[in-house]
């Protein structure tokens, strides 16, 4: 459903958070869970700081739960189409970037800028360019506002009591918009004791240049058939309530408006208080509360003699309107939803120390990444679906599993004397179990031996990335000094091809959609080989590349994903998975004919030791 | 912060370092500028400015007020010896400026520039653009000669080399005319990049290609401080004329320096009964507004905020000074200290509350013997802690002290005090709201 123009905030509405601010996004859940919504208001965090990422924890209720978490904007974006509003946390020094990316994005509408101190040229600029694109901007130096009921920014409403006293779990028929934040919790309780409570209050901020004015909330506020009347507070400096005063006279403002102008004391004050807020000073006397206050009194808006007087006028506005039948009802009262008695976050939420995101045994029925074990077996699920689920979180395509049972087909053994195979069958004739005769193979597995699958892909990858030919990829090893990771065969060549990797390619070739990184291996191959016959693709290199491209022809993961799930040790964990079966196999071997006790032969050990002397000449005698 | 003034010293060297890339070799200001202040002399500041010995010179104050001709505060066409005892006279005098009374304590010297023509020229943000300001006949009665400036606004996103002056320049010759346009443009980009809010110049002139800013008034952005630190220098940020900081000020001016949460107080009155402490940027207006609109302004003996969750500790420390300059002074009848704020945000009620408690700790003593009565309203994280706590130090320490939460509006409790403070009326002669 299309919103109207007038609403930025609905129940429905997701906002991604742009900054680690834990505390914040907390506030905003349990908002959410007061208001009785079935589902968290944060779509996503952001953390720019390039540290933490994939998920957050924070409780909904009573319960953790996990929101996504970033290393950047654009990633949030795309993963989240359906979230319209950005809430920036970054400092002043970065929010003006920030803010500028995301009002490009075409997805986002609204922008909250939480940081004091831009620079009034940003600002300006980000006015400018809210405007062409047709957007909003709340802030700077805010701490933005709240639909009750439906949606809150970050900070505004403050603690959980607050939320309570202040009935900011539903809806009232109030609008209000001030300059200050620090205000704004203020007036929604001075609003809910004197009326039917807020529909929607919103803090501008204190900057000389606001990203949105206070005419143009009360715009959007006249617009909305829900909300009955209004309420502004401005401050001293600056002319916006001029603006709202002609919008009352030239009839745009047709809702009642009860209105007060901060700082009325400046004019007991000597020349040039700055007060708190950047946009406080008065210039003149037309920015003055006073001058300001009676020009809004004089268009027709209600306000009080002083900020003292402003509950009781509030009221007696609201009964008269009531009275009037603009107000023709007070909404039927909702409870916020219920909270046990004693209800104290701090000590009542414990905080889990493990998360399972792959597999959940709770249930009537065992889940693999949400697809019940009943379903694996009765819908035929191949042992690479049951990697894919439990790897990657998802059922993945059918080329993808079928390369998993192929790699795990082709590295499950490769005969006794490999060193994971040697290591377990030494280790069965020592009479040990089972468990440490593959545990003893497992531990051999690293960057000598099988580990060339990850390093392989690494180095492809990123040769090909910075757009490197074959041949320059291959001169600068060699400058380097590093062997190729996944080329050359200690006894395979060119004349005696490896069949495993001859398989692999064929598969790849035949399957598909995209083999780039693997075409580029194939070149390198053939430069290689040209200078000595064995060095060819091996089976670790062809198994580390061919599943890059495989990653990339699924178009779910983007480059820096893919990175991660190499960086991770993931593509190891096919060599270590499949070669388990071999060394098991090994293991049985051995128990069946009872081998012995292994001595390794002293003719096949090099003995050469230092002389006696030579050996304790660095120690004198006592 | 906000835009604020800087010396004109500081703005023409601005303008020195900057005019001829700007202007792209165009136009040049040698920036003959030096700055007298208590501290440095005209002698010793003559030692790398020998030019002050060798021309005639302009002085006048620097200090952040305009019309000094008008107050005899401008010196011209001056030698070094008469520029010296006019600063020698005049230096650390106290002069009333407008409404304002100030010290006297920095001075600007410049070389005495012979011109027949002095223009205007003017910059000014506004939400959508720069306004330029210009004139043909510029000088002291500008404001009289108004009709006379022409204005040409420029949007935030236009080029201001794209943009067709032409609209200003009218009645201009077109060789004088393209000199114009040149300048403008130079130092409208000046302007824009290195982040002032206000810049005029009234009056300039110039010969073939050197700038004469004869006067010049100039705001930079702080809050760009991060962006323009090293095209701007080592420039300072001067309080407003007449408004030195006190000790106190100062000593909490340092305290909000170095902390991350707000801590501000202006010295109003110290003899004024009627003190407030209050937490939050829009509070504390509110307060000091409340206070005025009972007529109790010329009572209001400070104007300051704590706010953005302060420790424990900075809380401490401005309470102390404000309860440190409320029992300097004994007055008949008492005083009332307002400890205020609305619901807060994020800041932790009960934190900042130990802070107040440990100052009044340290001086209920004198609390007592000044006859000050505490009246005390807020909300927010913790508050209920909070406010008990300071109930029970209230009662321990023997003080005469009212507790409210934000079940009472938040300005209320000013209308007790003050009605406490005045026999119950209202200063204001309105009666209605003063019962409570």
């Amino acid at each position: 459903m299309v919103k109207p123009d007038y609403v930025l905030f609905d129940k429905d509405t997701t906002a991604i958070i742009f900054g680690n601010q834990e505390a914040a996004v907390q506030r905003m859940l349990d908002f959410d869970y007061l208001s009785g919504k079935e589902s968290p208001s944060v779509a996503a965090v952001v953390n720019p700081s390039g540290g933490r990422k994939g998920f957050t924890k924070v409780f909904f209720g009573w319960h953790e739960i996990l929101i996504p978490m970033y290393n950047n904007l654009e990633t949030a974006v795309e993963r989240h189409p359906e979230s319209d509003v950005v809430i920036n946390f970054a400092s002043f020094r970065s929010a003006y970037e920030v803010s500028t990316e995301a009002l490009n994005y075409p997805s986002i509408k609204t922008v909250v800028i939480i940081a004091e101190g831009l620079p009034e040229r940003q600002t300006r600029e980000l006015i400018a360019l809210r405007k062409k694109l047709g957007k909003w901007i709340i802030g700077p130096a805010t701490v933005g506002g709240f639909v009750p009921g439906a949606f809150k920014i970050g900070n505004a409403g403050g603690a959980l009591s607050n939320l309570l006293m202040s009935k900011l779990y539903r809806s009232g028929s109030v609008g209000f918009v001030s300059k200050s934040g620090g205000m704004m919790n203020e007036m929604a309780n001075m609003i809910s004791l004197n009326s039917d409570g807020v529909y929607e209050g919103v803090a501008i901020g204190g900057d000389k240049y606001p990203g949105s004015t206070l005419l143009e909330h009360l715009l959007r506020y006249e617009a909305n058939p829900d909300i009955k009347m209004m309420v502004v507070l401005g401050e001293v400096g600056g002319t916006d309530e001029y603006e709202i005063a002609d919008a009352i006279k030239k009839g745009e403002i047709k809702k009642t408006v009860v209105a007060w102008v901060t700082g009325t004391c400046t004019k007991v004050f000597p020349s040039e208080v700055q007060f708190g807020h950047a946009g406080a000073m008065a210039r003149g006397e037309a920015e003055t509360a006073d001058a300001k206050n009676a020009a809004l009194k004089e268009a027709g808006a209600y306000v009080p003699s002083s900020y003292d007087d402003l509950d009781d006028l509030i009221r007696e506005v609201y009964e008269d309107l009531r009275a009037k039948g603009i107000i023709i009802e007070e909404r039927e009262e909702v409870e916020p939803q219920e909270i046990p008695a004693g209800y104290n976050p701090q000590t009542m939420r414990k905080a889990t120390n493990i998360i399972s995101t792959i597999s959940d045994d709770r249930g009537e029925e065992l889940l693999y990444a949400g697809v019940p074990i009943s379903k694996v077996i009765s819908e035929g699920y191949g042992i690479g679906d049951v990697i894919s689920l439990l790897w990657f979180k998802k059922r993945l395509p059918v080329y993808v599993t079928e390369f998993l049972e192929l790699a795990l087909k082709i590295t499950a053994d490769h005969g006794p004397c490999v060193s994971a195979a040697h290591n377990a069958i030494v280790t069965t004739m020592a009479g040990k179990d089972l468990t440490a005769a593959v545990a003893s193979g497992v531990l051999t597995i690293g960057p000598r031996f099988g580990g060339a699958i990850d390093d392989a892909a690494r180095y492809f990858k990123k040769a090909r990335e910075r757009g490197l030919t074959p041949g320059q990829f291959v001169d600068e090893m060699k400058a380097k000094n590093v062997n190729i990771p996944g080329i050359g065969h200690r006894v395979k060549s060119v004349q005696n091809p490896d069949m495993r990797v001859k398989l692999l390619e064929e598969w790849a070739y035949a399957n598909l959609p995209r083999h780039e990184l693997l075409d580029f291996a194939v070149e390198v191959e053939k430069i290689t080989t040209a200078k000595r016959n064995n060095l060819i693709l091996n089976v670790d290199g062809c198994v580390g590349i061919v599943f890059v491209d495989i990653l990339r022809s699924t178009g779910i993961y983007a480059e820096d994903e893919i990175d991660e799930i190499i960086n991770m040790g993931t593509l190891n964990g096919i060599f270590v998975l499949g070669r388990t079966i071999g060394m098991i196999g090994h293991y049985l071997d051995q128990k069946r004919h009872h081998s012995r006790l292994y001595r390794h032969p002293w003719d096949d050990v090099l003995y050469m030791l230092p002389s006696e002397r030579e050996a304790l000449k660095y120690r004198k005698a006592e | 912060m906000a835009q604020r003034g800087i010396r004109e010293y500081d703005a023409k060297n601005i303008l020195a370092k900057h005019i001829e890339r700007f202007s792209n070799g165009t136009f040049k200001y040698r920036g003959r500028v030096a700055l007298v202040t208590p501290e440095r002399d005209i002698e010793s500041v003559s030692t790398d400015k020998p030019w002050l010995k060798t021309s005639k010179l302009v002085v006048k104050p620097d200090q952040l007020f305009g019309k000094r001709g008008k107050h005899g505060l401008l010196l011209m066409n001056a030698t070094y010896s008469e520029a010296k005892n006019w600063i020698e006279e005049k230096m650390n005098s106290i002069v009333e400026v407008g409404k304002v009374r100030g010290k006297l304590t920095h001075f600007l010297i410049e070389p005495f520039i012979e011109h027949d023509k002095e223009y205007y020229l003017a910059f000014t943000g506004h939400l959508e653009g720069d306004y330029i300001h210009f004139s043909t006949e510029g000088g002291v009665d500008i404001e009289a000669n108004w009709d006379k400036v022409t204005t040409i606004n420029i949007p935030v996103e236009a080029n201001i080399e794209d943009v067709d002056l032409l609209p200003i320049l009218d009645g201009v010759n077109s060789e004088e005319g393209s000199t114009f346009r040149d300048l403008i443009t130079a130092l409208f980009k000046l302007y824009c990049e290195l982040q002032f809010g206000f810049l005029e110049f009234n009056p300039f002139t110039y010969n073939a290609d050197e700038f004469f800013p004869l006067d010049t008034v100039a705001r930079l952005d702080d809050t760009a401080h991060f962006i323009s630190h090293d095209d701007w220098g080592d420039i300072e940020f001067p309080v407003p004329f007449g408004r030195e900081l006190r000790q106190e000020e100062q000593y909490i001016k340092e305290l909000d320096d170095k902390s991350g949460s707000s801590l501000k107080l202006t010295i109003l009155n110290p003899r004024g009964r009627v003190w407030t402490m209050v937490a939050g940027g829009g509070a504390s207006v509110i307060y000091a507004d409340t206070v005025v609109d009972f007529g109790f302004g010329d009572e209001l003996a400070t104007y300051g905020e704590y706010s953005g969750n302060p420790s424990t500790g900075e809380t401490y420390e401005y309470a102390k000074t404000l309860l440190n300059l409320m029992t300097r002074e004994k007055v008949e009848g008492g005083k009332v200290f307002i400890i205020g704020g609305g619901i807060a945000n994020f800041t932790d009620v009960a934190k900042t509350f130990d802070g107040i408690i440990n100052a009044l700790d340290d001086y209920a003593e004198k609390i007592k013997e000044h006859g000050i009565k505490i009246y005390i309203r807020r909300g927010g994280p913790n508050y209920e802690a909070g406010l008990e706590k300071i109930r029970d130090a209230g009662q321990r320490l023997d003080l005469d002290m009212e507790v409210h939460g934000p079940d009472m509006h938040m300005t209320k409790v000013v209308a007790i005090a003050l009605k406490n403070l005045n026999g119950g009326e209202r200063k204001d002669g309105q009666t209605r709201l003063c019962a409570v």
